[in-house]
Protein backbone atom coordinates (compact mmCIF):
# COMPACT_ATOMS: atom_id res chain seq x y z
CA UNK A 1 0.00 0.00 0.00
CA UNK A 2 1.21 3.51 -0.79
CA UNK A 3 2.22 5.40 2.34
CA UNK A 4 0.63 8.82 2.44
CA UNK A 5 3.21 10.27 4.83
CA UNK A 6 5.42 12.82 3.06
CA UNK A 7 8.99 11.52 2.98
CA UNK A 8 10.63 14.91 2.45
CA UNK A 9 9.76 16.56 5.76
CA UNK A 10 7.03 19.11 6.46
CA UNK A 11 5.70 21.20 3.60
CA UNK A 12 3.11 23.81 4.61
CA UNK A 13 0.13 24.56 2.39
CA UNK A 14 -3.25 23.42 1.16
CA UNK A 15 -3.35 20.05 -0.61
CA UNK A 16 -6.08 18.52 -2.73
CA UNK A 17 -8.00 16.16 -0.48
CA UNK A 18 -8.35 13.71 -3.36
CA UNK A 19 -4.65 12.92 -3.25
CA UNK A 20 -4.96 11.46 0.23
CA UNK A 21 -8.58 10.55 0.82
CA UNK A 22 -9.92 9.30 -2.53
CA UNK A 23 -8.79 5.67 -2.86
CA UNK A 24 -11.03 3.86 -5.37
CA UNK A 25 -8.85 0.72 -5.18
CA UNK A 26 -9.42 0.26 -1.47
CA UNK A 27 -11.38 -2.80 -0.37
CA UNK A 28 -13.20 -2.06 2.90
CA UNK A 29 -12.31 -4.27 5.83
CA UNK A 30 -14.88 -6.16 7.90
CA UNK A 31 -13.90 -3.97 10.83
CA UNK A 32 -14.35 -0.66 8.99
CA UNK A 33 -17.34 1.52 9.70
CA UNK A 34 -18.90 2.32 6.31
CA UNK A 35 -20.99 5.35 5.47
CA UNK A 36 -22.95 6.38 2.41
CA UNK A 37 -23.46 10.11 1.86
CA UNK A 38 -25.66 11.76 -0.74
CA UNK A 39 -23.51 14.63 -1.84
CA UNK A 40 -24.33 17.75 -3.87
CA UNK A 41 -21.03 19.52 -4.71
CA UNK A 42 -20.89 23.24 -5.42
CA UNK A 43 -20.77 23.97 -9.15
CA UNK A 44 -17.31 23.35 -10.54
CA UNK A 45 -16.14 21.04 -7.73
CA UNK A 46 -15.31 17.57 -9.13
CA UNK A 47 -17.24 14.81 -7.32
CA UNK A 48 -14.07 12.86 -6.43
CA UNK A 49 -12.55 15.93 -4.78
CA UNK A 50 -15.77 16.68 -2.90
CA UNK A 51 -16.08 13.04 -1.82
CA UNK A 52 -12.49 13.00 -0.63
CA UNK A 53 -13.18 16.17 1.32
CA UNK A 54 -16.12 14.46 3.01
CA UNK A 55 -13.91 11.52 3.97
CA UNK A 56 -11.21 13.88 5.22
CA UNK A 57 -13.38 16.29 7.16
CA UNK A 58 -15.28 13.48 8.84
CA UNK A 59 -12.08 11.73 9.92
CA UNK A 60 -8.51 12.97 10.24
CA UNK A 61 -8.35 15.91 7.86
CA UNK A 62 -7.97 19.63 8.42
CA UNK A 63 -8.13 22.20 5.62
CA UNK A 64 -4.39 22.75 5.62
CA UNK A 65 -1.36 20.59 6.33
CA UNK A 66 -0.05 20.72 9.93
CA UNK A 67 3.35 19.57 11.12
CA UNK A 68 1.90 17.29 13.79
CA UNK A 69 0.46 15.14 10.95
CA UNK A 70 4.02 13.89 10.74
CA UNK A 71 3.77 12.35 14.20
CA UNK A 72 0.84 10.10 13.30
CA UNK A 73 0.27 7.12 11.08
CA UNK A 74 -2.30 8.64 8.75
CA UNK A 75 -2.97 5.35 6.95
CA UNK A 76 -4.16 3.86 10.16
CA UNK A 77 -6.65 6.62 10.90
CA UNK A 78 -7.83 8.27 7.72
CA UNK A 79 -11.32 7.82 6.29
CA UNK A 80 -11.21 6.67 2.67
CA UNK A 81 -13.69 7.42 -0.02
CA UNK A 82 -13.70 4.14 -1.93
CA UNK A 83 -16.58 4.74 -4.33
CA UNK A 84 -18.56 7.56 -5.92
CA UNK A 85 -21.75 6.91 -7.89
CA UNK A 86 -23.99 9.40 -9.65
CA UNK A 87 -27.50 9.31 -8.11
CA UNK A 88 -29.84 8.01 -10.84
CA UNK A 89 -32.21 10.67 -12.13
CA UNK A 90 -30.43 13.57 -10.40
CA UNK A 91 -28.33 16.24 -12.00
CA UNK A 92 -25.54 16.93 -9.59
CA UNK A 93 -25.92 14.40 -6.78
CA UNK A 94 -23.58 11.56 -5.93
CA UNK A 95 -23.56 8.68 -3.49
CA UNK A 96 -20.17 8.79 -1.83
CA UNK A 97 -19.01 5.73 0.11
CA UNK A 98 -16.50 6.19 2.90
CA UNK A 99 -14.70 3.57 5.00
CA UNK A 100 -13.53 4.60 8.48
CA UNK A 101 -11.01 2.54 10.44
CA UNK A 102 -12.37 1.11 13.70
CA UNK A 103 -9.75 2.92 15.78
CA UNK A 104 -11.32 6.29 15.00
CA UNK A 105 -14.16 5.59 17.41
CA UNK A 106 -14.59 5.22 21.12
CA UNK A 107 -16.25 1.97 22.15
CA UNK A 108 -19.94 2.15 23.01
CA UNK A 109 -20.42 5.82 22.11
CA UNK A 110 -22.99 6.88 19.52
CA UNK A 111 -22.17 10.45 20.50
CA UNK A 112 -18.58 9.96 19.40
CA UNK A 113 -19.50 8.32 16.08
CA UNK A 114 -21.92 11.07 15.12
CA UNK A 115 -19.56 13.83 16.19
CA UNK A 116 -17.08 12.49 13.65
CA UNK A 117 -19.39 11.54 10.83
CA UNK A 118 -21.83 14.41 10.87
CA UNK A 119 -19.80 17.07 12.64
CA UNK A 120 -18.09 19.90 10.74
CA UNK A 121 -18.42 18.24 7.36
CA UNK A 122 -22.07 19.25 6.92
CA UNK A 123 -21.11 22.91 6.81
CA UNK A 124 -18.26 22.32 4.40
CA UNK A 125 -18.10 25.10 1.78
CA UNK A 126 -17.28 22.94 -1.24
CA UNK A 127 -20.63 21.20 -0.77
CA UNK A 128 -24.02 22.62 -1.50
CA UNK A 129 -25.74 19.88 0.49
CA UNK A 130 -24.93 16.60 2.16
CA UNK A 131 -27.07 13.80 3.53
CA UNK A 132 -25.95 10.77 5.49
CA UNK A 133 -27.99 7.94 3.96
CA UNK A 134 -26.74 4.88 5.80
CA UNK A 135 -24.03 3.52 8.09
CA UNK A 136 -22.71 -0.04 8.30
CA UNK A 137 -21.60 -0.65 11.88
CA UNK A 138 -18.98 -3.39 11.93
CA UNK A 139 -19.69 -6.28 14.30
CA UNK A 140 -16.52 -5.40 16.20
CA UNK A 141 -18.06 -2.04 17.07
CA UNK A 142 -21.63 -3.32 17.58
CA UNK A 143 -20.28 -5.65 20.25
CA UNK A 144 -19.15 -2.67 22.34
CA UNK A 145 -22.78 -1.53 22.76
CA UNK A 146 -25.41 -2.86 25.13
CA UNK A 147 -28.24 -1.78 22.82
CA UNK A 148 -31.93 -2.06 23.75
CA UNK A 149 -32.41 -2.74 27.48
CA UNK A 150 -34.67 -5.74 26.80
CA UNK A 151 -35.64 -6.15 23.16
CA UNK A 152 -38.83 -7.44 21.61
CA UNK A 153 -38.96 -11.02 22.85
CA UNK A 154 -38.03 -10.16 26.45
CA UNK A 155 -40.60 -7.35 26.46
CA UNK A 156 -43.27 -9.83 25.36
CA UNK A 157 -42.28 -12.18 28.16
CA UNK A 158 -42.52 -9.32 30.69
CA UNK A 159 -45.94 -8.35 29.38
CA UNK A 160 -47.34 -11.84 28.82
CA UNK A 161 -48.54 -10.79 25.34
CA UNK A 162 -47.89 -12.91 22.25
CA UNK A 163 -48.97 -13.36 18.67
CA UNK A 164 -50.38 -9.90 18.05
CA UNK A 165 -49.25 -6.27 17.77
CA UNK A 166 -49.44 -4.27 20.99
CA UNK A 167 -51.95 -1.44 21.29
CA UNK A 168 -51.31 2.02 22.64
CA UNK A 169 -52.65 5.55 22.78
CA UNK A 170 -51.21 8.98 23.53
CA UNK A 171 -53.22 10.86 26.14
CA UNK A 172 -54.68 14.14 24.86
CA UNK A 173 -55.01 17.08 25.11
CA UNK A 174 -51.25 17.13 25.11
CA UNK A 175 -50.99 20.02 27.56
CA UNK A 176 -53.12 21.29 30.41
CA UNK A 177 -54.68 18.26 32.12
CA UNK A 178 -54.23 18.02 35.88
CA UNK A 179 -52.49 14.90 37.14
CA UNK A 180 -55.69 13.39 38.50
CA UNK A 181 -57.70 14.03 35.34
CA UNK A 182 -54.82 12.63 33.35
CA UNK A 183 -54.82 9.48 35.47
CA UNK A 184 -58.51 8.99 34.75
CA UNK A 185 -57.95 9.22 31.00
CA UNK A 186 -55.20 6.58 31.35
CA UNK A 187 -57.38 4.27 33.43
CA UNK A 188 -60.29 4.45 30.98
CA UNK A 189 -58.04 3.60 28.02
CA UNK A 190 -56.34 0.71 29.76
CA UNK A 191 -59.50 -0.85 31.15
CA UNK A 192 -60.96 -0.78 27.63
CA UNK A 193 -58.28 -3.11 26.35
CA UNK A 194 -55.18 -1.12 25.41
CA UNK A 195 -51.81 -2.45 26.53
CA UNK A 196 -50.19 0.95 26.89
CA UNK A 197 -50.92 4.61 27.11
CA UNK A 198 -48.29 7.25 26.49
CA UNK A 199 -47.21 10.64 27.76
CA UNK A 200 -47.10 13.18 25.01
CA UNK A 201 -43.49 14.11 24.26
CA UNK A 202 -43.84 17.64 25.55
CA UNK A 203 -45.29 16.48 28.86
CA UNK A 204 -42.31 16.72 31.19
CA UNK A 205 -43.06 18.57 34.43
CA UNK A 206 -44.97 21.76 33.80
CA UNK A 207 -46.85 23.96 36.25
CA UNK A 208 -50.23 22.37 35.40
CA UNK A 209 -48.97 18.84 36.12
CA UNK A 210 -45.73 18.14 37.96
CA UNK A 211 -44.04 14.85 37.14
CA UNK A 212 -44.37 13.22 40.53
CA UNK A 213 -48.12 13.79 40.75
CA UNK A 214 -48.54 12.43 37.23
CA UNK A 215 -46.47 9.34 37.99
CA UNK A 216 -48.53 8.49 41.07
CA UNK A 217 -51.97 9.00 39.52
CA UNK A 218 -50.94 7.10 36.41
CA UNK A 219 -49.55 4.20 38.40
CA UNK A 220 -52.80 3.96 40.34
CA UNK A 221 -54.64 3.88 36.99
CA UNK A 222 -52.37 1.10 35.71
CA UNK A 223 -52.88 -1.02 38.80
CA UNK A 224 -56.64 -0.56 38.82
CA UNK A 225 -56.98 -1.37 35.12
CA UNK A 226 -54.73 -4.38 35.53
CA UNK A 227 -56.78 -5.76 38.43
CA UNK A 228 -60.00 -5.16 36.55
CA UNK A 229 -59.05 -6.61 33.16
CA UNK A 230 -56.63 -9.25 34.41
CA UNK A 231 -54.08 -8.16 31.77
CA UNK A 232 -50.68 -6.48 32.15
CA UNK A 233 -50.88 -2.73 31.56
CA UNK A 234 -48.37 0.08 31.23
CA UNK A 235 -47.97 3.79 30.57
CA UNK A 236 -44.85 5.35 29.06
CA UNK A 237 -43.90 7.76 31.84
CA UNK A 238 -41.80 10.43 30.16
CA UNK A 239 -38.62 10.99 32.18
CA UNK A 240 -37.07 13.40 29.66
CA UNK A 241 -35.79 16.32 31.72
CA UNK A 242 -33.53 19.34 31.70
CA UNK A 243 -30.57 17.55 33.27
CA UNK A 244 -29.39 13.95 33.41
CA UNK A 245 -29.62 14.05 37.20
CA UNK A 246 -33.27 15.06 37.04
CA UNK A 247 -33.96 12.42 34.37
CA UNK A 248 -32.44 9.71 36.55
CA UNK A 249 -34.35 10.96 39.60
CA UNK A 250 -37.64 10.54 37.73
CA UNK A 251 -36.59 7.13 36.41
CA UNK A 252 -35.69 5.96 39.91
CA UNK A 253 -39.06 7.08 41.22
CA UNK A 254 -40.87 5.33 38.36
CA UNK A 255 -39.13 2.10 39.28
CA UNK A 256 -39.84 2.59 42.97
CA UNK A 257 -43.59 2.77 42.37
CA UNK A 258 -43.36 -0.35 40.18
CA UNK A 259 -44.19 1.04 36.76
CA UNK A 260 -43.20 -1.28 33.89
CA UNK A 261 -42.10 1.22 31.20
CA UNK A 262 -40.68 4.73 30.95
CA UNK A 263 -40.05 7.02 28.03
CA UNK A 264 -37.32 9.27 26.63
CA UNK A 265 -36.88 11.62 23.68
CA UNK A 266 -33.56 10.56 22.21
CA UNK A 267 -32.86 13.48 19.87
CA UNK A 268 -33.83 16.43 22.04
CA UNK A 269 -32.44 14.65 25.12
CA UNK A 270 -29.30 13.58 23.30
CA UNK A 271 -27.50 10.28 22.78
CA UNK A 272 -25.38 10.52 25.92
CA UNK A 273 -28.46 10.87 28.12
CA UNK A 274 -30.23 8.16 26.15
CA UNK A 275 -27.44 5.63 26.50
CA UNK A 276 -27.17 6.33 30.22
CA UNK A 277 -30.89 5.78 30.64
CA UNK A 278 -30.91 2.62 28.50
CA UNK A 279 -28.18 1.06 30.62
CA UNK A 280 -30.04 1.96 33.78
CA UNK A 281 -33.22 0.42 32.31
CA UNK A 282 -31.52 -2.93 31.75
CA UNK A 283 -30.02 -2.90 35.21
CA UNK A 284 -33.39 -2.11 36.75
CA UNK A 285 -35.80 -4.13 34.60
CA UNK A 286 -37.73 -1.14 33.27
CA UNK A 287 -38.79 -1.08 29.60
CA UNK A 288 -37.81 2.00 27.57
CA UNK A 289 -40.02 3.69 25.00
CA UNK A 290 -38.25 6.16 22.70
CA UNK A 291 -39.89 9.15 21.09
CA UNK A 292 -38.24 10.98 18.17
CA UNK A 293 -39.18 14.68 18.49
CA UNK A 294 -37.00 16.82 16.18
CA UNK A 295 -36.33 13.99 13.73
CA UNK A 296 -38.00 15.70 10.78
CA UNK A 297 -35.69 18.69 11.22
CA UNK A 298 -32.82 16.31 10.59
CA UNK A 299 -34.25 13.75 8.18
CA UNK A 300 -36.89 15.43 6.04
CA UNK A 301 -34.81 17.04 3.27
CA UNK A 302 -33.85 14.63 0.52
CA UNK A 303 -30.51 16.21 -0.18
CA UNK A 304 -29.37 17.37 3.25
CA UNK A 305 -29.31 16.03 6.78
CA UNK A 306 -29.42 12.47 8.09
CA UNK A 307 -31.84 9.80 6.90
CA UNK A 308 -34.04 8.39 9.67
CA UNK A 309 -32.65 4.88 9.05
CA UNK A 310 -29.34 6.16 10.40
CA UNK A 311 -31.00 7.71 13.45
CA UNK A 312 -32.90 4.45 14.01
CA UNK A 313 -29.72 2.38 13.77
CA UNK A 314 -27.97 4.76 16.17
CA UNK A 315 -30.88 4.39 18.59
CA UNK A 316 -30.62 0.60 18.43
CA UNK A 317 -27.00 0.92 19.52
CA UNK A 318 -27.71 3.58 22.15
CA UNK A 319 -30.67 1.61 23.50
CA UNK A 320 -34.45 1.68 23.46
CA UNK A 321 -37.13 -1.02 23.43
CA UNK A 322 -39.63 0.95 21.30
CA UNK A 323 -39.06 3.58 18.62
CA UNK A 324 -41.55 5.57 16.57
CA UNK A 325 -41.29 4.67 12.90
CA UNK A 326 -44.25 6.29 11.15
CA UNK A 327 -47.47 4.56 10.12
CA UNK A 328 -46.99 3.96 6.38
CA UNK A 329 -50.72 3.61 5.74
CA UNK A 330 -51.97 5.99 3.12
CA UNK A 331 -48.49 6.60 1.79
CA UNK A 332 -47.08 5.72 -1.61
CA UNK A 333 -45.50 2.34 -2.28
CA UNK A 334 -41.95 3.70 -2.56
CA UNK A 335 -42.08 5.32 0.82
CA UNK A 336 -43.61 2.21 2.34
CA UNK A 337 -40.66 0.14 1.14
CA UNK A 338 -38.21 2.60 2.64
CA UNK A 339 -40.03 2.70 5.96
CA UNK A 340 -40.19 -1.08 6.15
CA UNK A 341 -36.48 -1.12 5.27
CA UNK A 342 -35.58 0.73 8.45
CA UNK A 343 -38.20 -1.16 10.43
CA UNK A 344 -36.26 -4.31 9.49
CA UNK A 345 -33.05 -2.58 10.58
CA UNK A 346 -34.71 -1.94 13.95
CA UNK A 347 -35.97 -5.43 14.67
CA UNK A 348 -34.11 -8.07 12.61
CA UNK A 349 -30.75 -9.56 13.51
CA UNK A 350 -29.30 -9.59 10.00
CA UNK A 351 -30.42 -7.30 7.18
CA UNK A 352 -29.18 -7.61 3.60
CA UNK A 353 -28.29 -4.66 1.38
CA UNK A 354 -31.33 -3.65 -0.66
CA UNK A 355 -31.15 -0.35 -2.53
CA UNK A 356 -34.85 -0.48 -3.41
CA UNK A 357 -35.59 -0.15 0.31
CA UNK A 358 -32.83 2.38 0.95
CA UNK A 359 -30.54 -0.14 2.63
CA UNK A 360 -27.05 0.58 1.31
CA UNK A 361 -25.17 -1.91 3.47
CA UNK A 362 -25.72 -5.38 4.83
CA UNK A 363 -25.95 -5.00 8.61
CA UNK A 364 -25.16 -7.78 11.04
CA UNK A 365 -26.40 -6.86 14.52
CA UNK A 366 -24.69 -9.83 16.14
CA UNK A 367 -27.59 -10.65 18.52
CA UNK A 368 -28.12 -7.08 19.71
CA UNK A 369 -31.77 -7.07 20.89
CA UNK A 370 -34.41 -5.73 18.48
CA UNK A 371 -36.37 -2.48 18.80
CA UNK A 372 -40.15 -2.60 18.47
CA UNK A 373 -41.44 -0.14 15.86
CA UNK A 374 -44.27 2.13 16.99
CA UNK A 375 -46.83 3.29 14.42
CA UNK A 376 -48.59 6.33 15.78
CA UNK A 377 -50.61 9.27 14.56
CA UNK A 378 -53.71 9.82 12.44
CA UNK A 379 -54.81 6.19 12.41
CA UNK A 380 -58.15 4.61 13.36
CA UNK A 381 -60.01 1.29 13.25
CA UNK A 382 -60.35 1.25 9.46
CA UNK A 383 -56.57 1.31 9.15
CA UNK A 384 -56.20 -1.78 11.33
CA UNK A 385 -56.11 -4.44 8.58
CA UNK A 386 -53.38 -2.59 6.66
CA UNK A 387 -51.36 -1.94 9.83
CA UNK A 388 -51.46 -5.60 10.91
CA UNK A 389 -50.50 -6.70 7.40
CA UNK A 390 -47.65 -4.22 7.01
CA UNK A 391 -46.10 -4.23 10.48
CA UNK A 392 -46.85 -7.78 11.61
CA UNK A 393 -46.99 -8.88 15.23
CA UNK A 394 -43.79 -7.26 16.50
CA UNK A 395 -45.05 -3.70 16.53
CA UNK A 396 -46.97 -1.28 18.69
CA UNK A 397 -49.95 0.43 17.06
CA UNK A 398 -50.98 3.69 18.70
CA UNK A 399 -54.38 5.20 18.17
CA UNK A 400 -54.59 8.59 19.94
CA UNK A 401 -57.57 10.40 18.46
CA UNK A 402 -58.69 6.98 17.24
CA UNK A 403 -59.26 5.95 20.89
CA UNK A 404 -60.06 9.18 22.74
CA UNK A 405 -62.29 10.47 19.95
CA UNK A 406 -64.76 7.58 20.26
CA UNK A 407 -68.30 8.96 20.82
CA UNK A 408 -68.70 6.87 24.00
CA UNK A 409 -65.31 7.77 25.49
CA UNK A 410 -61.90 6.23 26.06
CA UNK A 411 -62.81 2.75 27.32
CA UNK A 412 -65.25 1.86 24.53
CA UNK A 413 -62.79 3.49 22.09
CA UNK A 414 -60.06 1.21 23.36
CA UNK A 415 -62.31 -1.84 23.10
CA UNK A 416 -63.18 -0.93 19.50
CA UNK A 417 -59.49 -0.92 18.61
CA UNK A 418 -58.74 -4.13 20.49
CA UNK A 419 -61.67 -5.95 18.86
CA UNK A 420 -60.59 -4.71 15.41
CA UNK A 421 -57.01 -5.81 16.11
CA UNK A 422 -57.96 -9.29 17.28
CA UNK A 423 -60.43 -9.76 14.43
CA UNK A 424 -57.61 -8.93 11.99
CA UNK A 425 -55.11 -11.24 13.71
CA UNK A 426 -57.62 -14.09 13.75
CA UNK A 427 -58.49 -13.56 10.08
CA UNK A 428 -54.85 -13.33 9.01
CA UNK A 429 -54.05 -16.56 10.83
CA UNK A 430 -57.00 -18.21 9.12
CA UNK A 431 -55.40 -17.35 5.79
CA UNK A 432 -57.54 -14.39 4.79
CA UNK A 433 -56.00 -11.51 2.84
CA UNK A 434 -56.12 -8.42 5.07
CA UNK A 435 -55.39 -5.95 2.29
CA UNK A 436 -58.25 -7.24 0.14
CA UNK A 437 -60.79 -8.37 2.75
CA UNK A 438 -59.90 -5.95 5.56
CA UNK A 439 -63.10 -3.93 5.24
CA UNK A 440 -65.24 -7.08 5.41
CA UNK A 441 -63.36 -8.38 8.43
CA UNK A 442 -63.99 -5.13 10.32
CA UNK A 443 -67.65 -5.03 9.26
CA UNK A 444 -68.17 -8.63 10.40
CA UNK A 445 -66.80 -7.77 13.87
CA UNK A 446 -69.10 -4.73 14.04
CA UNK A 447 -72.05 -7.15 14.11
CA UNK A 448 -71.20 -8.38 17.59
CA UNK A 449 -69.19 -5.43 18.99
CA UNK A 450 -71.29 -2.29 19.48
CA UNK A 451 -68.15 -0.34 20.47
CA UNK A 452 -66.54 -1.11 17.13
CA UNK A 453 -69.75 -0.43 15.22
CA UNK A 454 -69.93 3.08 16.68
CA UNK A 455 -66.26 3.75 15.86
CA UNK A 456 -66.77 2.56 12.29
CA UNK A 457 -69.74 4.84 11.98
CA UNK A 458 -67.75 7.89 13.09
CA UNK A 459 -64.60 7.27 11.08
CA UNK A 460 -65.47 6.39 7.52
CA UNK A 461 -63.05 4.47 5.38
CA UNK A 462 -60.69 7.47 5.00
CA UNK A 463 -57.56 7.40 2.90
CA UNK A 464 -54.65 9.80 3.37
CA UNK A 465 -52.99 10.65 0.07
CA UNK A 466 -50.02 13.01 0.11
CA UNK A 467 -47.04 13.20 -2.19
CA UNK A 468 -44.16 11.20 -0.71
CA UNK A 469 -41.20 13.31 0.37
CA UNK A 470 -38.96 10.33 0.98
CA UNK A 471 -38.22 8.60 -2.30
CA UNK A 472 -34.91 7.30 -3.52
CA UNK B 1 -74.09 5.78 24.64
CA UNK B 2 -73.02 2.84 26.80
CA UNK B 3 -70.65 2.38 29.71
CA UNK B 4 -68.11 -0.36 29.10
CA UNK B 5 -68.79 -3.15 31.64
CA UNK B 6 -65.92 -4.46 33.77
CA UNK B 7 -64.70 -7.76 32.37
CA UNK B 8 -61.69 -9.97 32.93
CA UNK B 9 -59.70 -10.80 29.82
CA UNK B 10 -57.08 -13.37 28.96
CA UNK B 11 -54.88 -11.72 26.35
CA UNK B 12 -54.73 -12.53 22.63
CA UNK B 13 -58.11 -13.39 21.08
CA UNK B 14 -59.91 -12.85 24.39
CA UNK B 15 -61.81 -9.86 22.94
CA UNK B 16 -63.45 -12.14 20.39
CA UNK B 17 -66.48 -14.37 20.96
CA UNK B 18 -65.33 -17.75 22.37
CA UNK B 19 -63.56 -19.74 19.65
CA UNK B 20 -65.31 -22.83 18.29
CA UNK B 21 -63.22 -25.98 17.92
CA UNK B 22 -63.13 -25.30 14.18
CA UNK B 23 -61.70 -21.81 14.81
CA UNK B 24 -59.16 -23.20 17.27
CA UNK B 25 -58.02 -25.69 14.64
CA UNK B 26 -57.41 -22.91 12.12
CA UNK B 27 -55.28 -20.95 14.60
CA UNK B 28 -53.25 -24.08 15.30
CA UNK B 29 -52.83 -24.72 11.57
CA UNK B 30 -51.30 -21.27 11.24
CA UNK B 31 -48.97 -21.91 14.15
CA UNK B 32 -47.80 -25.23 12.76
CA UNK B 33 -47.30 -23.67 9.31
CA UNK B 34 -44.95 -21.12 10.95
CA UNK B 35 -42.93 -23.98 12.40
CA UNK B 36 -43.82 -23.19 15.99
CA UNK B 37 -44.01 -25.88 18.66
CA UNK B 38 -47.47 -26.02 20.25
CA UNK B 39 -48.18 -26.55 23.93
CA UNK B 40 -51.17 -26.27 26.24
CA UNK B 41 -51.31 -24.48 29.59
CA UNK B 42 -54.07 -24.29 32.19
CA UNK B 43 -54.62 -22.37 35.42
CA UNK B 44 -57.52 -22.09 37.81
CA UNK B 45 -57.36 -18.40 38.67
CA UNK B 46 -54.50 -16.77 36.77
CA UNK B 47 -53.32 -13.29 37.78
CA UNK B 48 -52.17 -10.93 35.00
CA UNK B 49 -48.52 -11.24 35.98
CA UNK B 50 -48.68 -15.03 36.26
CA UNK B 51 -46.24 -15.94 33.48
CA UNK B 52 -46.26 -19.68 33.91
CA UNK B 53 -49.56 -21.48 33.84
CA UNK B 54 -49.34 -25.19 34.53
CA UNK B 55 -48.15 -27.09 31.49
CA UNK B 56 -50.41 -29.85 30.16
CA UNK B 57 -48.05 -32.82 29.72
CA UNK B 58 -45.10 -31.56 27.61
CA UNK B 59 -44.92 -29.31 24.53
CA UNK B 60 -46.35 -31.26 21.60
CA UNK B 61 -43.11 -31.68 19.68
CA UNK B 62 -44.56 -34.56 17.69
CA UNK B 63 -47.85 -32.92 16.71
CA UNK B 64 -48.27 -33.31 12.95
CA UNK B 65 -51.77 -31.95 12.52
CA UNK B 66 -53.91 -29.40 14.26
CA UNK B 67 -56.28 -32.20 15.24
CA UNK B 68 -53.49 -33.82 17.28
CA UNK B 69 -53.30 -30.57 19.26
CA UNK B 70 -57.06 -30.16 19.48
CA UNK B 71 -57.36 -33.68 20.93
CA UNK B 72 -55.05 -32.61 23.74
CA UNK B 73 -57.04 -29.39 24.28
CA UNK B 74 -60.19 -31.48 24.62
CA UNK B 75 -58.57 -33.88 27.04
CA UNK B 76 -57.24 -30.98 29.13
CA UNK B 77 -60.65 -29.28 29.05
CA UNK B 78 -62.30 -32.45 30.28
CA UNK B 79 -59.88 -33.00 33.11
CA UNK B 80 -59.59 -29.33 34.16
CA UNK B 81 -62.99 -27.90 33.28
CA UNK B 82 -62.65 -25.46 36.19
CA UNK B 83 -59.51 -23.90 34.65
CA UNK B 84 -58.65 -21.38 31.97
CA UNK B 85 -56.86 -23.03 29.07
CA UNK B 86 -54.60 -21.44 26.47
CA UNK B 87 -52.63 -22.76 23.53
CA UNK B 88 -49.11 -21.41 23.33
CA UNK B 89 -46.32 -21.75 20.78
CA UNK B 90 -42.54 -21.75 20.89
CA UNK B 91 -40.07 -20.72 18.20
CA UNK B 92 -36.93 -22.76 18.76
CA UNK B 93 -34.96 -20.72 16.19
CA UNK B 94 -35.60 -17.36 17.86
CA UNK B 95 -35.59 -19.29 21.15
CA UNK B 96 -38.65 -17.66 22.62
CA UNK B 97 -42.40 -17.98 23.03
CA UNK B 98 -44.28 -16.46 20.11
CA UNK B 99 -47.91 -17.52 20.50
CA UNK B 100 -50.54 -17.57 23.21
CA UNK B 101 -54.30 -17.50 22.84
CA UNK B 102 -57.15 -18.40 25.09
CA UNK B 103 -59.22 -21.44 24.08
CA UNK B 104 -61.37 -22.10 27.14
CA UNK B 105 -62.84 -20.01 29.94
CA UNK B 106 -64.88 -21.75 32.62
CA UNK B 107 -68.37 -20.31 33.18
CA UNK B 108 -68.34 -18.08 30.10
CA UNK B 109 -72.07 -17.40 30.32
CA UNK B 110 -71.48 -14.02 31.98
CA UNK B 111 -69.11 -12.64 29.34
CA UNK B 112 -70.49 -10.52 26.49
CA UNK B 113 -67.86 -11.55 23.97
Amino acid sequence: MVQTKASAGFKAGVQDYALTYYTPDYTPKDTDLLACFRMTPQPGVPPEEAAAAVAAESSTGTWTTVWTDGLTDLDRYKGRCYDVEAVPGEDNQYFCFVAYPLDLFEEGSVTNILTSLVGNVFGFKALKALRLEDIRFPVALVKTFQGPPHGISVERDHLNKYGRPLLGCTIKPKLGLSAKNYGRAVYECLRGGLDFTKDDENINSQPFMRWRDRFLFVQEAIEKAQAETNEVKGHYLNVTAATCEEMMKRAEFAKEIGTPIIMHDFLTGGFTANTTLAKWCRDNGVLLHIHRAMHAVIDRQRNHGIHFRVLAKCLRLSGGDHLHSGTVVGKLEGEKGITMGFVDLMREDYVEEDRSRGIFFTQDWASLPGVMPVASGGIHVWHMPALVEIFGDDSCLQFGGGTLGHPWGNAPGATANRVALEACVQARNEGRDLMREGGDIIREACKWSPELAVACELWKEIKFEFEAVDTL
Amino acid sequence: MKTLPKERRYETLSYLPPLSDQQIVRQIDYMLAQGFIPAIEFEEDPAPDCHHWTLWKLPLFDARTSNDVLAEVRECRQEYSNCYIRVIGFDNIKQCQTVSFIVYKPGTGTVRY
